[in-house]
């Protein structure tokens, strides 16, 4: 026995509430955050991941009140993400207490933001989110970094980047797969396993879970060390507890 | 007003966190957030956290005057290091080559990497992040009400090697088996972190609250 996989349930938050999209849009309102935070919380949940996809600044405050809200009851690890321009970012969502910042956009707009906020805070803290989309071709396997949610082509090589985050300070790869995002067939496995066997911190594996299967096969197929996965929870298809019960069923060490 | 539980602020990383998981346990207790020595000398209970690199640490911890309050803390009333809190009480550490605070014999070492192999031939990853079990190397009030082999949170990549088994509290492993809590006196330090562990990490949290370790 020894460390478990951790399944992270993800809420995308946008004015204060949790709502949830296809391939980055679409947008459905699937709740109130704390009350879900509480309930994936009382499911046995290992983290919550929490992404600001507001859009209007007038609102970006209201995810602090969200953080501080949740933080004073649920004692699990809470990351957040969206938005983050900034060292002086990262230490207001510490301090209304998120225990991981995940950076994106801002990562590729500004590397040295990364290390930055690696130096003040410590990797633990510090999550690089990547959204990759595969390279169309008949060469090598290849995948393209994309930044604004999504929208954006940056040129990088996603297996490239990643390595060069690792080494400028990130703890830890959030890794959403664009092409499923959203399509419920499972996670780019292929992606998945690219960035695990090529970078030596842990790997979140995110974007398109259907079922309690594609869960396990991020870890066993895709070597993720942990799963992220919004939709098949927010709609009370499958309790994490389930998802856990799963996972432990194809020999995945969780805990339950 | 008293204090009654002082978490050691000395400016490295979010005790957010912790503070807010011990009002939550402790009810009408006066917790404060401080750097202030003079607190941490007034304070009846003493919880000494910490993040980031143990080079910084130390500095920053030095640099606000704290480590006599820290020492006098250690030697009188209940004290709960945790994380690079817990590494900070030995007495050296392979991370920049850094002295601690010397009040628990042993040293803080990496995970080497020539040993990051799990039982499936598969890479660890390093930090070691998530939820490990903790074996309780021996009965203490601060596991009180926590089933052995209880999950707790981590994150780190250097662990405790006390140069004295008798100082080993809780063992866990990854891959192999490292000391991820110790325990002398009034002092009890863990690796982990209780303040993300949900049930049992609350548990303990409540468990030094209500010790009341016997005088030295």
């Amino acid at each position: 026995m020894g460390l478990a996989k951790r399944i992270i349930p993800c809420l995308d938050v946008t004015a204060g509430r949790v709502v949830k999209g296809v391939n980055f849009v679409e947008l459905k309102d699937a709740g109130d955050p704390v009350e879900i935070a509480r309930r994936y919380d009382d499911q046995g949940a290992d983290e919550l991941t929490f992404l600001d996809i507001t859009a209007s600044s007038d609102d970006r405050g209201l995810i602090l009140n969200i953080i501080e809200a949740v933080a004073a009851q649920v004692f699990i690890p809470l990351t957040v993400g969206g938005g983050v321009r900034a060292v002086d970012d990262v230490r207001r969502l510490l301090n209304a207490g998120a225990d991981k910042v995940s950076i994106n956009t801002s990562a590729v707009q500004n590397p040295q933001l990364v290390a930055d906020a690696s130096g003040r805070y410590g990797a633990q803290c510090i999550v690089v989110a990547v959204d990759a989309k595969r390279v169309p071709g008949d060469g090598p396997l290849r995948w393209e970094v994309f930044t604004h949610g999504g929208r954006k082509a940056t040129g990088l090589d996603a297996v490239e980047w990643g390595k060069k985050m690792q080494a400028m300070g990130a703890g830890e790869i959030l890794l959403t797969s664009m092409d499923r995002d959203g399509t419920r067939v499972g996670f780019d496995l292929e992606l998945t396993h690219a960035f695990s066997s090529a970078l030596d911190i842990p790997i979140i594996a995110s974007g398109g879970v259907g079922n309690l299967d594609h869960l396990a096969d991020g870890v066993t197929i895709g070597g993720a060390d942990a799963v992220l996965a919004a939709s098949i929870f927010h709609y009370g298809e499958f309790t994490v507890r389930q998802a856990k019960q799963h996972m432990a069923q194809r020999g995945i060490e969780v805990r339950l | 007003m008293t204090i009654d539980i002082a978490v050691i602020d000395y400016g490295m990383g979010n005790l957010r966190s912790v503070s807010k998981a011990i009002e939550y346990v402790a009810p009408g207790r006066k917790v404060v957030v401080t750097s202030n020595p003079d607190e941490v000398v007034a304070a009846g209970r003493v919880v000494f956290p910490g993040q980031g690199a143990m080079p910084d640490c130390m500095r920053e911890m030095e640099s606000r005057g704290l480590r006599p309050a820290l020492l006098e803390a250690a030697r009188s009333k209940p004290f709960l290091g945790i994380c690079i809190g817990l590494q900070m009480l030995f007495e050296h550490s392979e991370e920049g080559d850094t002295r601690g605070l010397g009040l628990l014999p042993g040293v803080v070492r990496r995970f080497p990497q020539a040993r990051m192999v799990g039982a499936q031939g598969e890479k660890l990853k390093v930090p070691h992040m998530g939820w490990n079990e903790v074996e309780q190397a021996i009965k203490h009030p601060l596991w009180a009400g926590i089933p052995d082999r209880s999950r707790f949170y981590f994150v780190h990549s250097y662990f405790a090697e006390p140069a004295d088994g008798a100082l080993v509290a809780g063992w866990s492993a990854y891959p192999f088996r490292f000391a991820c809590a110790a325990a002398r006196g009034n002092l009890f330090a863990v690796q982990f972190h209780p303040e993300k562990s949900h049930t049992a990490g609350l548990q303990l949290l409540a468990n030094f609250v209500a010790w009341q370790p016997l005088p030295l």
